[in-house]
């Protein structure tokens, strides 16, 4: 039984003591895993009644499409989501852990949670680990000051702006966000012009793709519409090389029955339950 | 008096020198790679003063061509008026990213072409895409020698009563579309181009012009090496037309609403 006298603490930080044996074994012909980033298009932006993010579906190994719908808005609080373009797993680890201090914070204090606040942990958080994780994020959301867009670097470095993009797709959104962003934009022309930039991302940057997910702040409620628009569909088969029943004739038919030569019916008893 | 009977039975012109069918290397040679077997010379560039991106649409009846007028020493606006956008002939323009001094270089070989075509004056022009595939030639034939003129070309004009935009970077790369933006054009204008052109293949002259001066605007707002100072030039079967010192009107509205950073 483990000692329960000594507590250890671990040390904060990320722990490099794997380094070297890793940098041995890739020489030796065994090289890390390749990390799944979802190289992204994501952009978020104020318009009259609160906040719309966006976001594409697809998330990348390399060259290869590892996931053709996966999930980029995560939710932080009621009134705050997170848009995560990155390394897949520290954008899913990050937005789940502070998520739930985001629900101390709100229990602690009992009142709404600011995005000001989220953006300041995750902000401390990514400038302590030195860019080593690799979160790139738009947060978004509504409180008692307003609605707020912001980006935050892997860096730990934020910009709060009134339209943003992050990703590899963002010069695209960019371009539509420049375009066609004007203050207090209606709703239905918001959804049109975020689904304009997404759309920008996923059919111009190769490592974006699939569908686009949209995410609606308002004062009253959040609402997540997955998908907004399935832009990429797979293609339907023309045709089929299936063979009709029958258009292969029966030269003759032999019908050898098998016969049952004896019924042996045992019945297995029930055995009660050991209470021991 | 007599000749050395050794120099008559071993006569070798000199000492560690050229024998007959063989290799020599001179001393004090320049040779810069360590691979001193393959005797290849490499001259490595970077370009000095650049022009940032030119964008290229086809429209029904023409082509327009737009790019700002900067020549960027680095990372100053050194050169505010530079054109990188110049008329060949009648029927085609060229335009080019990248370093100004090999595109000079180039534009200086293209007008004594277009002289010496005149001085034949047998009725043949260059036409753009015959313009297109000697660039590609001679931008290939650069790079194969480590040596590449680095820029990136469109050439765009009237091809036989048709619309035609071609386009050829340092490494020779070429191909032709109805819609081409080099440099950081390529990342930021072309998804607005491409959207704009699926929604109207077909574009009216006044249509293009509004969308490439968008595009302009966008590159100005993102560009960290773009100018607010164009050119647009129109080749349509009339002739070519390019604009200078065009003004883009831009909007810094949106700076009211950054306060702070968080």
């Amino acid at each position: 039984m483990a000692s329960t006298k000594v507590v250890n603490i671990p040390k904060g930080g990320f722990s490099f003591e794997n380094c070297q044996r890793n940098n041995f074994m890739a020489k030796q012909g065994f090289p890390a895993p390749k990390a799944v980033k979802t190289g992204t298009t994501i952009a978020g932006f104020i318009f009259k009644d609160g906040v719309i993010l966006g976001a594409d579906t697809r998330a990348t190994e390399g060259n290869i499409v590892a996931d053709k719908n996966c999930f980029k808005l995560h939710y932080m609080a009621p009134n705050i989501y997170c848009a995560g373009a990155g390394t897949a797993a520290d954008l899913e680890m990050t937005t789940l852990q502070m998520s739930s201090q985001l629900e101390l914070h709100r229990l602690n204090t009992g009142r709404q949670v600011k995005v000001a606040t989220a953006t300041r942990l995750l902000k401390q958080m990514l400038f302590r680990y030195q860019g080593h994780i690799g979160a790139a994020l738009v947060l978004g959301g509504i409180d008692s000051s307003g609605p707020h867009v912001c980006c935050i670097y892997p860096h730990g470095s934020t910009d709060s702006l009134p339209f943003v993009a992050m990703g590899s797709g963002s010069l695209a959104a960019m371009a539509f966000l420049e375009s066609g962003w004007k203050p207090d934009m209606e709703l239905a022309e918001a959804k049109v012009l975020m689904r304009n930039a997404i759309c920008g991302g996923i059919f111009n940057d190769l490592m974006s793709g699939s569908h686009v997910d949209l995410c609606i702040i308002t004062r009253e409620k959040a609402e997540m519409i997955r998908p907004f628009e399935v832009a990429n569909v797979k293609g339907e088969r023309q045709g089929s090389y299936r063979y009709p029943l029958g258009c292969t004739a029966t030269l003759s038919t032999r019908v050898i029955p098998i016969e049952i030569e004896s019924t042996v019916v045992r019945p297995v008893a029930e055995e009660s339950m050991d209470t021991a | 008096m007599y000749a050395n009977p050794n120099s008559i039975i071993n006569p070798s012109l000199w000492p560690n020198g050229p024998a007959p069918g063989c290799f020599f290397n001179f001393p004090g040679a320049n040779v810069t790679s360590t691979s001193s077997s393959s005797g290849i010379i490499t001259r490595t560039q970077s370009p000095v003063t650049t022009g940032t991106s030119i964008l290229g649409l086809v429209f029904d009846g023409g082509v327009m061509l737009a790019g700002d007028m900067l020549g960027s020493y680095g990372s100053m606006a050194k050169f505010r008026s530079i054109e990188r956008t110049i008329k060949v002939n009648n029927s085609t323009v060229l335009g080019a990213t990248g370093d100004i001094a090999d595109f000079q270089h180039l534009k200086a070989i293209i007008e004594q072409k277009v002289i010496d075509e005149d001085c034949a004056d047998d009725g043949f022009t260059l036409k753009p895409k015959a313009l297109h595939t000697w660039l590609t030639r001679v931008l290939y034939n650069r790079r194969s020698k480590f040596d590449p003129l680095w820029n990136t070309f469109l050439v765009a004009g009237i091809e036989d009563g048709e619309p035609y935009l071609g386009c050829v970077d340092k490494i020779g790369t070429a191909f032709s579309d109805s819609k081409i933006a080099t440099g950081y054009g390529a990342h930021i204008a072309l998804p607005l181009m491409r959207e704009g052109l699926e929604k109207k293949p077909q574009m009216t002259q006044e249509e293009a012009r509004a969308l490439l001066i968008n595009c302009l605007r966008v590159l100005f707002y993102r560009d960290c090496r773009a100018l607010n100072k164009h050119q647009i030039a129109t080749i349509t079967k009339e002739g070519v037309t390019i604009e200078n010192n065009i003004e883009l009107d831009t909007n810094w509205e949106v700076a009211n609403f950054v306060i702070g950073y968080e």
